[in-house]
């Protein structure tokens, strides 16, 4: 974990919660600039370069992946953390797998937020309780339906190991890393490694049952 | 809307002179009111009309009712236009305006009931053509009683409207406004059945084929009555679907006002009053934040009563209900979901008591509650990091909620697991098997 505070641009279009969040983060980040739509928010993170870009998962011009999607290609290193009140699973999916590093609920604690923002910095994934639950419900979902899904040529995409399986129930419950690592004997490192692991899976699988899963839900 | 039941209840004879008092009119009246000539809205079949003289001059309704059934016969029909110009003309009980006044300015209405009864008229004008007889003579007053009715439809009140929905029901069906059943349907083949004997009958009976001969110049009439006339009924039908549509809208918007009011400015006007007690008004704001999630994002009632019925829907109460009751946040995560059993059922009280139970003794200041569906089983882990406790030294009223906890999950079959320590919070990992009845239920 980088020891320099980490620089932060702020997407989200109410102004209301920008300057609360700015407020909160105010010492523990370097809020470099703000924004309130798709396109301000690509040519400010283009100018600025932050370390990460809060990024509200629904913004009124194309939502949050869109700004994720443009930003990505010509500026890898810029990592982002979505941000959402809705919590509604089609959006949290959408927007991680556009590239997003993690996502957290709007209610979040201010303490908690600029953890996960330091942790995100650092190249870690940040996983809320609700989004383990999302993922552990996406991944079980019918593990091997045979006829609908097209056969992925890298099938360890499509599955999660037992352990990361493990770690997700443990996020699910409100477990820090740190109280994973302890309950199951491994380092905090290794527990971030498998939650990395589990992002990448949840980007790169090409289950369109993720899709669907997540619309599904949606109608339920 | 109200439900259609209500006016078949009695059968569709008693709609018919009688009325709803019998043919002996159980209600009398002897004497007047006195006052002018107004329409009766409590003891209405139709417009309140027949009521209305009844009160005004102090018959039975139903007197009133069979003498304007009688002239209407003797009339061929003259008496429902006449009844009608009466329901535009005379005010309503309690209004000072009649629905004629109204109409006058309503240029919409007026075009549509000009239009109705060109309608008619045409209608007519085929049926004459092909012999109608007595038919034309009964129709076509009533091509005034149409243009009437679509006046009053328009400008009438609430109720006077409510009750030619109900009367025009029927017609419904074909206009495509009250969803078809299969009992409808069948009425609508049988009748159009029963035309097309009908009609075959009255061509047979002219088996004259000179008889025919006229028809080419009526069917050019025809052709230009339609070119002329076409476009222009085909604008007002489409008038008709835009206003319902706006209503429709309308409507919408209403219930989602009502939603607002009823639970959000109930929230926050609480929370203005509760402001001093920080805990009460964050309470206050979870509760209408995940009652305003569900409604939003969910498309589900709250107050829905099959909350219940899946294990979800059973982790979503208890997190509820401790919230509600003890002011603790619970953060539920529920994964896969399944249909309740006895067994299940068990399962979410056992965890409903772990989590009550954490919420009034381990002084967390949140508590996490996880339920994971597997095809095998189903486990909830209740979770807080509150500050735990000595198993080995449990005052007895705690060890009464462990002992119940642990009873009820094993005598399902089930495992409870408490894992606890002094400063280190709380875990109970509950796990129940599922039956081979539910487990095919994913």
């Amino acid at each position: 974990m980088s020891t320099k505070t980490p620089r932060v641009v702020l997407v989200d279009d109410h102004g209301l919660f920008r300057s609360g969040v700015r407020a909160e983060l105010g010492r523990q980040v370097e809020v470099v600039g703000e924004a309130d739509d798709v396109q301000p928010a690509i040519d400010l993170i283009g100018e600025l370069l932050p370390d990460v870009v809060l990024l509200d998962v629904h913004l009124p011009g194309g939502g949050g992946q869109a700004v994720v999607q443009a930003v990505k290609g010509s500026h890898p290193d810029v990592r982002f953390l979505a941000l959402s009140a809705s919590d509604a699973p089609e959006d949290v999916i959408a927007v991680i797998r556009a590239g997003a590093r993690g996502y957290v609920t709007k209610t979040i604690s201010t303490a908690e937020l600029a953890d996960a923002v330091r942790r995100v910095a650092a190249g870690d994934a940040v996983f809320s309780h609700r989004l383990a639950g999302f993922v552990l419900d996406a991944f079980a979902a019918a593990p091997q339906a045979p006829s609908d899904v097209k056969p992925s040529f890298d099938s360890e995409l499509d599955q999660l190991t037992s352990r990361e399986r493990e770690v997700l129930r443990l996020i699910a419950q409100g477990y820090t890393y740190k109280e994973i690592a302890k309950e199951l004997f491994i380092s905090t490192k290794t527990v971030e490694s498998h939650v990395s692991s589990v992002l990448r899976k949840l980007q790169l699988s090409t289950r369109h049952q993720l899709t669907r899963w997540a619309a599904e839900r949606r109608l339920a | 809307m109200e439900h259609p039941d209500r006016w078949h209840r009695d059968g569709p004879g008693h709609r018919g002179p009688f009325g709803r008092h019998g043919p002996f009119g159980l209600r009398e009246r002897h004497t007047g009111h006195g006052g002018p000539l107004r329409r009766e809205q409590a003891d209405r079949l139709g417009g309140g009309v027949a009521a209305g003289i009844a009160a005004w001059r102090g018959f039975s309704p139903t007197t009133v009712r069979i003498v304007f059934v009688l002239v209407t016969l003797v009339s061929t029909g003259w008496g429902v236009p006449l009844y009608v110009l009466a329901w535009l003309f005379i005010p309503a009980a309690g209004a000072d305006a009649n629905i004629f006044s109204k109409a006058r300015n309503d240029a919409g209405g007026i075009r549509l009931a000009v239009g109705l009864a060109s309608l008619l008229i045409f209608v007519l004008l085929v049926a004459g053509a092909l012999n109608g007889g007595w038919f034309i003579g009964w129709a076509s007053p009533q091509v005034f009683s149409v243009a009437g009715l679509a006046l009053i439809w328009r400008n009438g009140a609430e109720d006077d409207q409510a009750t030619l929905r109900h009367l025009l029901e029927p017609l419904g069906v074909a206009t495509g406004d009250v969803r078809p059943n299969r009992r409808s349907a069948l009425r609508l083949v049988i009748a159009g059945a029963l035309m097309a004997g009908g009609l075959g009958w009255l061509f047979s009976a002219h088996a004259s084929l000179a008889l025919l001969r006229p028809l080419g110049g009526v069917l050019l009439v025809i052709a230009a009555i339609v070119l002329a006339l076409g476009p222009w009924w085909l604008r007002i039908a489409r008038d008709l679907a835009l206003e319902r549509q706006a209503k429709a809208r309308a409507d919408e918007r209403l219930d989602i006002g009502a939603r607002v009011h009823d639970s959000v400015l109930q929230t926050l006007a609480l929370i203005q009053r509760r402001a001093d007690d920080p805990q009460k008004v964050i309470q206050l704001a979870r509760m209408q934040e995940r009652e305003l999630r569900s409604w939003l994002f969910e498309g589900r009632d709250p107050d829905e009563a099959d909350e219940e019925l899946t294990v979800a829907g059973g982790v979503r109460k208890i997190q509820q209900d401790v919230e509600a009751r003890y002011g603790v946040p619970v953060e539920a995560v529920t994964v896969g979901d399944c249909d309740l059993d006895d067994n299940l059922t068990a399962l979410l009280a056992a965890a409903g008591e772990a989590t009550v139970n954490a919420a009034k003794w381990s002084g967390a200041g949140v508590i996490s509650l996880f339920a994971e569906v597997e095809p095998g089983e189903v486990s909830i882990v209740v979770r807080d990091r509150g500050k735990g406790f000595d198993p080995e030294a449990v005052p007895e009223d705690r060890k009464g909620l462990a002992e119940s906890v642990h009873g009820r999950m094993t005598r399902r079959g089930g495992t409870a697991t408490v894992t606890t320590a002094p400063g280190e919070g709380t875990k109970v990992t509950l796990k129940m098997p599922r039956s081979s009845l539910s487990a095919g239920r994913t």
